[in-house]
């Protein structure tokens, strides 16, 4: 192993963080607002709704990944009409797929949250928008936060499949470099430890969060 | 203030209301008693229809609750609820526990109803926990802060679910205090409980339930003395 030889090179791989973290970061804002809508839907009593819900989770929790960015890159001639950029595909695709699991992690901490917290806030005449917003998701969300944190390491690590469809990333990078110099455990491994640190800053910033959400325990 | 004309409520095929008929009068304290089972506590949801009655109607102050117009909204500003498992909001401080209908709902200030929830949580003793989180209260403080966070929507009628049946023995008393002193104010109110005692020393009324039914209805020195039923009779046997 000689990892002399890619030193100039680490530059160019570490610029890929940022390409990463911006993938990450708003596909996962994207996947936790669709994701609660879709829980809501999941949980109501429109009918349709709830089908469109669970469908939707369905299909995306039953096919792979990289075919859903696949499709959402190359075929998007056929599906928008006009080619989208390859960083915009990897957010959508991501951000849809994360918003199908994130649905699930809320419902499930929605439905966790004690029936009689619903019933308290109805006999004080709180309308249904008010009573989810105030008293049923601020509870859920903090039985979830090691759920959610979970999905978005998860995603952090899946994100570096962007490189199928170019995307320079921290992957795409590690590989550019690796197929430049010939030599690719070096750039793969400095690569793993870049995923690797990133994961245990989201850790502990998740341990933190939880932390300071749990001051009324 | 509350009439109930032919009450019928079924969970799927079971019948667990059946022809209640009941009237209470405004600064009445109605106590409902009877054996677990018998409907007490679905009869009182009822009341705020967080039960939706099968059959019958209720009218609470003029306003007929279960005609299909009716704004269930408008009645639970109406009628305040107290439940056995208090249901405090664990989120929010007592105090925002208190406030927080006022000024969601009622569209109340903020000072204003802090000011109501402040004065209510010195009625009920706590004012030294206005600040403290639900998780640090014992079970009888957590009880009279649902009690006052009833009393901030300024309801005309309050509901008492078997507000001292998950407490410990020693605090029981505490809640009945509060409870008592309300009753003193002229509140309607209308109770499910297991204390006896409670019943006999601060009811206007009984009314004795079994079996989804309305069984006896009498003066609480009566009914503790000489019940006229015979369910009524192997009821107090029992637990007296």
């Amino acid at each position: 192993m000689d990892f002399q030889q890619i030193i100039p090179s680490m530059p160019y791989i570490l610029q890929g963080i940022w390409v990463t973290l911006q993938i990450v970061l708003i596909a996962g804002l994207l996947g936790f607002a669709i994701g609660i809508i879709l829980s809501l839907f999941k949980i109501g009593r429109i009918s349709f709704l709830r089908w469109f819900a669970d469908a939707y989770t369905s299909i995306f929790r039953g096919t792979p990944l990289v075919l859903q960015l696949m499709i959402i890159y190359y075929a998007s001639p056929q599906l928008f009409g006009t080619q989208i950029e390859a960083y915009t595909a990897a957010i959508l695709s991501f951000g849809l797929n994360s918003a199908a699991y994130i649905s699930e992690i809320i419902r499930a901490g929605i439905q966790a949250v004690d029936k009689g917290q619903k019933e308290a806030a109805m006999a004080l005449g709180v309308p249904y928008n008010k009573m989810m917003k105030d008293v049923i998701l601020p509870q859920a969300m903090k039985n979830i936060l090691p759920a959610l944190m979970n999905e978005f390491i998860t995603l952090t690590k899946e994100s570096a499949i962007v490189t199928v469809i170019g995307v320079t990333d921290i992957m795409r990078r590690a590989y550019i470099v690796g197929s430049d110099k010939f030599a690719f455990l070096e750039p793969l491994l400095f690569a793993g430890l870049i995923y690797y640190l990133m994961v245990l800053v989201l850790t502990f910033a998740g341990k933190w969060v939880e932390g300071r959400m749990r001051r009324s325990d | 203030m509350i009439k109930v004309e032919g009450l019928y409520k079924s969970f799927g095929s079971l019948e667990v209301l059946k022809e209640i008929n009941a009237e209470i009068k405004e600064g009445e304290v109605v106590v409902v008693i009877g054996p677990s089972g018998s409907g007490k506590s679905t009869f009182l949801r009822c009341l705020n229809l967080l039960e939706t009655p099968t059959k019958g109607k209720i009218t609470i102050a003029q306003d007929e609750i279960t005609s299909a117009k009716y704004n269930p909204q408008k009645l639970r500003s109406e009628v305040g609820m107290v439940f056995q498992h208090f249901h405090l909001f664990p989120h929010m401080t007592t105090l925002e526990n208190v406030t927080y209908a006022p000024i969601k709902v009622k569209g109340k200030s903020k000072k204003e109803a802090e000011q109501l929830g402040l004065d209510l949580l010195k009625k009920v003793g706590l004012s030294e926990k206005a600040n403290e989180y639900p998780n640090r209260l014992s079970g009888g403080q957590k009880q009279r802060v649902a009690i006052a966070r009833a009393l901030a929507m300024e309801p005309s009628v309050m509901l008492f679910d078997e507000p001292t049946s998950a407490l410990d023995p020693e605090m029981v008393k505490e809640v009945l205090d509060v409870m008592k002193s309300l009753a003193q104010t002229g509140m309607t109110m209308m109770i499910v409980t297991h204390e006896m005692g409670f019943a006999r020393e601060v009811a206007d009324r009984v009314i004795f339930m079994d079996e989804g039914m309305l069984v006896e209805e009498a003066q609480p020195l009566d009914f503790f003395s000489a019940p006229k039923t015979e369910r009524a009779q192997n009821f107090l046997q029992k637990v007296l």
